[in-house]
């Protein structure tokens, strides 16, 4: 399965997330800087965590209008899978390439903790490797995590099982609506998830409990 | 030319900054406060221009970038 991970000044979980990628995928990601255009031919895109740009504007919206961006929405509209973990998750909604929005945490704080997440829709490439309704713990790091669609939109994303992962039975740390912690676009080649899969996959971080993400995706993809 | 773009989050949309904002004008005694929402303004300067295309250009300036029209409104102001 081959690989490319998106840099952004401010981004700093990239290294968490090629070291992950290379780890289990068994092959190095390449890397794109936000002002390239071209991005090689890989199964996966990945935008990961950290403060693009400062999180100037709004987290995330100076990213998803950045020229690497723009190469991703293509790709993404292709078929490649593209997944965006924390800040992630937000450039990919400042994009439109999901909907919704992340906004402050209901209780204003940064949050760093681990907490326990629940697989609802174990039928996505991002998800296939865990059992339907599995709880594992995965670790958040986000001041900006509190997932926000309108009714309608709110609806239309349940109804499709568009809902992979939520935040397991009263443990919403951000006030998110319906404890959603990552959805995949109506297509299902695109995920963001808030919590940080990537920062649990050996011993040494205490646990690899994330690592079962990654597996669904090299099962799925692998070329 | 000058314009003002305030852009405000959308009825419904929880706002925490402005409950912890209430919260504190109340802590500090004023009273009678039924609400507080926290918004942004942008103060953009234009080259001269027609004022109704100035408008229409800041308008499309707050669809791509200003403001997240999944929770936010705008106005816009020539000044």
């Amino acid at each position: 399965m081959k690989s490319a991970v998106i840099l952004c000044p401010g981004l700093n979980r990239d290294r968490d997330m090629l070291y992950a990628l290379e780890t289990i995928t068994g092959s190095k990601p390449a890397t794109v800087w936000h002002t390239d255009t071209d991005i090689p031919d890989v199964d996966l895109i990945v935008i990961p965590g950290g403060f693009s740009y400062g999180d100037y504007l709004r987290c995330g919206a100076i990213a998803a209008r950045s020229p690497v961006l723009q190469t991703v929405i293509e790709r993404a509209a292709k078929g490649v899978h593209v997944l965006g973990v924390c800040n992630g998750f937000q450039i990919l909604t400042e994009a439109g390439l999901l909907p919704g929005a992340l906004m402050r945490n209901a209780g204003l704080k940064f949050i760093c903790k681990e907490v326990q997440l629940k697989t609802v829709n174990a039928r996505t490439a991002f998800s296939n490797a865990f059992k339907e309704g599995e709880v594992w713990r995965c670790p958040i790091a986000h001041h900006d995590g509190n997932y926000f669609a309108d009714a309608e939109t709110l609806k239309a994303i349940e109804d499709n099982g568009q809902v992979v992962f939520r935040y397991a039975d009263g443990q919403n740390p951000n006030g998110s609506l319906n404890d959603i912690a990552g959805i995949v676009n109506a297509k299902g080649n695109v995920l963001g998830m808030m919590p940080h899969p990537e920062n649990l996959i050996e011993d040494l971080q205490g646990g690899s409990d994330g690592r079962k993400l990654f597996e669904s995706l090299v099962g799925q993809l692998v070329a | 030319m000058k314009a003002r773009v305030t852009v405000t989050l959308k009825n419904g949309v929880l706002d925490p900054q402005g409950k912890a904002i209430e919260g504190a004008l109340g802590a500090l005694g004023f009273g009678g406060i039924g609400g507080v929402r926290q918004g942004k303004v942008f103060d953009i300067e234009l080259s001269d221009r027609d004022a109704a295309k100035a408008r229409e250009e800041i308008a499309a300036m707050c669809e791509k970038l200003l403001a997240n029209t999944v929770i936010e409104n705008y106005a816009i102001e020539i000044l």
